[in-house]
């Protein structure tokens, strides 16, 4: 005879891998999701190559070649040169790194400590440090994020990681609001109560029980935010709050481009592309992962 | 039964399933059946056996990821199913109407009973009404369907009534337009077994003093027995057995229809035990001969080969089982 | 009724707890993320500022003292009138406020009810003909439309309807020569209206139309998909069915019975799209040499003009906190089952 506790897990290790079989199956049937994720993997890879694909490495950084300026697309430069000569294609690779830098960072800091403040004050509803908790997640988010990432960044020095920290700042409630809610549903339920009964200790039950079940919306918004991320990036970098020049990122590159319209066209419209496509990918993914666990979808 | 009757709705093979990710689930298989004007007429199946996509299929509302065949609905002779929406709209205005199963989910939970009855009223009448006549005619309809208090009624929204009287509006809504044919699908098991007994009566009342013919559907031997005519037998998509109501309860021919008034305490609710895979056929790939072949414990080797036809064996009652075969043609 | 005014009452006193909070916090970030007293004088004042105009700074807003005091001192401030001399303008930053925000008000009514306009016939149309090629075209512009950044789509606005087609003006709130309606509230859209200018209230209008739907296609491609995505949900519900085999014509079946319980979940995201219009407008006001509120706040945050930003921080909280309000009490009036669960 299998223990209870031995059986239970094999059960437990099977059901996922035939779960993971199911949402896999479900995921590559819509089309426009496997699209999405092909785009990312595509940018990541040439985010993380970026030094060594790129054509130019040295566009990236302090480069002016007045020379070679203002050149419209061409064999040698694909996406054409910018009014310092640098090529355009390099800076939009490179912007690519810098933009999933940035995804990846703010999304480090703010999931994890979103989710389990949410876990936390889910579960503990009705105590005050949930109330607390709670409220100050609700203050965070009556102010737009964009804006209140424009207002902590121009009170800092504008570096790349004080351009993070404000994008931060704005981001981690939105988790701890949809774990909240889902969490103070979730913990009535049945499963929950036994869980209790058996004497499990709350940490498990939050993470091992209530958490599995949120994993759904949290991945969908992870994927859905990373699009956000990267927009409020450009949209900080457009104003000339955002990293500093040189670096390369798409948003500066849309507004230091954007005074030679229409005529230079390139030096602008090369990074906007890539700014959409990048975001497109991103909510493609985001919509597939979301079908994927969605138990109304036949 | 009445022979010269006239056949208010005869539906004659349809064959109807659902798209879904796995393939196609091929539910209904050379389904037909009919009712007479006045009749009452039974289908008594356990759950998921194509009963709902039957009448859904009758009533023309199946969603978007369904598949028709084939077959025909005749609808006083002529076929709904090639109908134009307009004619389809005129009929559900005018002739036949449903009553959903759970009371709740069929009402549309942000509008006052007073706006939907209204609008109902209004859109299946082919003259203008006045406000007062639709009025009248409201609280004459929520009458028939034995509401009191009609005016706070008409006031509330569907979350303020209970369920019994959510289930009588839904009646009563149904009885403006069924002035001939009412499809009611369990309309009594998402209620307590009193409250379930009192809209059986009155249902029952309603439809005798109307002469409106109605299809009941249930699960329920119990509730089949003091209401119906006739019955129709269901599993799995295809009809097994069909009988006037006396004949099948005192002679159940098919082994399901045995099976089933043998288990009768632990049917309700419950069913034929399920849930041991293989045993309930898989609509994805059901069997091709007789479906009930996996569970049949008097299946043999022609079950498999081909479905069985509905030969009559006694007046009026039919069955679909080679064991009443012998001697077919 | 009474269930319901309860409801937005408490909203209502929630939006402004949330606003003091609010407050405590655009006021925390202010003094305390620049560093030190001197850094903030230094920030404020720019690097070559004298030592004693540092230290009148630090006195004039007692930055030396307990934050809990400086706290006091500066609420103080904001009720009566008093919120800080802008650097920039270098006038008390209300009076700067009550000039700008008026124009930004027209964009954000005029945002808003574009939004409307297209989102609620494009979801209906896409969610009743699920599936089909209409329904198909819709999906993917509703996907374009949430990728693409609203100061990409007002450049590329202003590039091809302004510069090339002249179909509408590039900048301004007016065109040169015609002059503004006279002053009730200073939005152009209801001065004009109010005073029966409507030369002046059309070519607002025809103003207000390019940076609008530079706004507004972010909000509409995201609005549609709920939209859209509610609709397909109720239409298979028990409700639609028994509406239908009632006989309920199709057209009227959507327009109320499906739209009602369909635009509920949308009105939640809207009310959000419209309050960040106010921070996306930064960058379209930009474009389009918007003389508005958000332009000003911009300016306040490239010139660290501190008193200014927190006054746009600030506003711009209590506009999201109206808005807010506003929807909570249209769904409550939409959906009578909210008002009756009462509390979280």
């Amino acid at each position: 005879m299998i223990s209870l506790v031995e059986y239970s897990k094999d059960v437990k290790f099977s059901k996922i891998a035939h779960n993971y079989g199911k949402y896999w199956y479900k995921f590559r049937n819509n089309k426009l999701s496997l699209l999405g994720l092909g785009l990312i993997i595509l940018f990541i890879a040439l985010a993380a190559l970026a030094p060594w694909i790129s054509p130019y490495p040295s566009s990236a950084g302090l480069y002016v070649n007045f020379a070679n300026s203002l050149k419209p697309p061409s064999l040698a430069h694909p996406f054409g040169t910018d009014e310092l000569g640098r090529d355009v294609l390099t800076r939009v690779i490179f912007g690519f790194r810098y933009s999933f830098t940035l995804v990846g960072v703010v999304l480090g800091i703010t999931v994890i400590p979103g989710v389990t403040l949410g876990l936390v004050a889910g579960y503990y509803v009705k105590r005050w440090f949930s109330v607390l908790i709670m409220r100050m997640a609700d203050i965070f988010v009556a102010v737009p994020p964009l804006l209140l990432a424009l207002a902590v960044a121009s009170v800092m020095r504008p570096t790349l990681l004080h351009v993070m920290l404000a994008i931060s700042l704005a981001w981690w409630p939105w988790y701890t609001r949809l774990v909240y809610s889902q969490t103070t549903t979730i913990r009535n339920e049945d499963f929950v109560r036994a869980a209790r009964l058996m004497g499990a200790s709350p940490i498990h039950i939050m993470f091992s029980e209530i958490l599995p079940n949120e994993l759904g919306s949290i991945l969908t918004k992870i994927s859905l935010d990373a699009g956000w991320v990267i927009l409020i990036g450009a949209a900080l970098s457009f104003v000339g709050l955002g990293a500093p020049p040189p670096t390369p990122d798409l948003g500066t590159m849309i507004s230091e481009g954007s005074i030679y319209l229409p005529n230079f066209w390139w030096i602008s419209v090369f990074p906007a592309i890539a700014v959409v496509l990048v975001i497109l990918a991103f909510n493609l993914l985001g919509d597939g992962i979301r079908d994927m666990f969605s138990s109304s979808i036949r | 039964m009445d022979e010269g009757a006239e056949r208010i709705l005869e539906v004659k093979n349809i064959m109807v399933g659902y798209k879904v990710y796995e393939g196609e689930l091929k539910v209904l298989r050379e389904v037909s059946f009919y009712v007479l004007k006045g009749e009452k007429v039974g289908i008594i199946g356990e759950s998921a056996c194509g009963k709902t996509t039957a009448m859904k299929t009758v009533m023309r509302i199946l969603p978007s990821n369904s598949i028709v065949w084939g077959g025909q609905v005749l609808y006083k002779g002529k076929n709904m199913l090639a109908m134009s929406k307009k004619d389809v709209t005129s009929l559900r205005k005018h002739n036949l109407s449903m009553i959903f199963q759970d009371p709740s989910s069929a009402l549309n939970p942000v509008f006052k009973i007073r706006q939907q009855m209204y609008d109902i009223i209004k859109y299946s009448s082919d003259e203008r009404l006045t406000k007062e006549e639709i009025h009248e005619r409201a609280i004459h309809y929520l009458k028939e369907a034995a509401l009191p208090e009609v005016e706070r009624i008409l006031d509330s929204y569907p979350f303020q009534l209970s369920g019994g009287m959510k289930q009588r509006v839904n009646i009563a809504m149904s009885l403006v337009s069924a002035r001939e044919l009412l499809i009611a699908d369990e309309p009594g098991t998402a209620l307590d077994v009193t409250i379930e007994d009192q809209i059986m009566r009155l249902l029952k009342t309603i439809v005798e003093r109307e002469h409106i013919s109605i299809i009941l559907i249930t699960h329920s031997l119990g509730v089949v027995k003091g209401f119906v005519d006739r019955v129709y037998v269901m599993y799995a998509g295809t009809i097994v057995e069909v009988a006037p109501t006396k004949s099948l309860f005192s002679n159940p021919l098919h082994p399901y229809t045995r099976m089933l008034m043998d288990s009768v305490p632990r049917l309700i609710g419950g069913g034929v035990p399920e849930g041991i895979p293989g045993v309930v056929p898989s609509y994805l790939d059901p069997p091709k001969g007789c479906r009930f072949i996996t569970r049949c414990p008097f299946r043999m080797d022609v079950c498999g080969q081909s479905p069985p036809d509905l030969r009559e064996i006694d007046q009026g009652h039919y069955v679909a089982c080679y064991l009443y075969n012998e001697g077919r043609s | 009724m009474n269930y319901a005014v309860n409801y937005v009452l408490k909203r209502l006193a929630y939006g402004i707890i949330s606003l003091f909070g609010l407050s405590i916090l655009v006021f925390v970030l202010a003094r305390v993320l620049p560093g030190t007293p001197v850094d903030l004088a230094r920030l404020a004042l720019g690097p070559n500022a004298s030592i004693s105009a540092i230290n009148t700074f630090i006195d004039e807003l007692h930055l030396n003292a307990p934050l809990p005091l400086q706290y006091l001192y500066w609420i103080e401030g904001i009720f009566t009138g008093n919120w800080g001399i802008s650097l920039v303008t270098k006038r008390n930053v209300l009076t700067d406020v009550i000039e700008f925000l008026p124009a930004t008000l027209d964009l954000l009514i005029m945002t808003a009810i574009i939004i409307l306009l297209i989102s609620v016939p494009l979801g209906l149309v896409a969610g009743r003909m699920q599936n089909t090629f209409v329904d198909n075209v819709i999906r993917v512009i509703t996907y374009v439309g949430i990728a693409v950044p609203s100061f990409v789509v007002a450049i590329l606005l202003q590039l091809f309807l302004g510069y090339d087609l002249h179909l509408f003006p590039i900048i301004g709130q007016l065109s040169p020569g015609i002059a503004p309606p006279p002053h009730i509230t200073g939005l152009y859209l209801i001065d004009g209206l109010i005073t029966g200018d409507f030369g002046a209230w059309v070519n607002a209008l025809w103003h207000l139309i390019l940076p609008s739907f530079s706004l507004a296609l972010g909000p509409i491609a995201q609005e549609t998909r709920i939209l859209r995505a509610a609709v397909v949900e109720n239409q298979n519900r028990d409700f639609t069915l028994a509406e239908t085999s009632h006989g309920l014509p199709e057209g009227l079946l959507t327009t109320r019975y499906l739209l009602k319980p369909s635009i509920i979940p949308m009105l939640t995201v809207y009310a959000l799209d419209v309050s960040s219009v106010i921070a996306n407008a930064f960058l379209v006001e930009l474009i389009f040499d918007w003389p508005g509120f958000s332009r000003y706040g911009l300016n306040a945050m490239l010139s660290k003009d501190l008193n200014a930003i927190i006054a746009v921080v600030l506003v711009a909280g209590i506009l999201f906190i109206i808005a807010n309000t506003l929807v909570d009490f249209t769904v409550s009036r939409l959906d009578p089952r909210v008002s009756e669960e009462m509390g979280d």
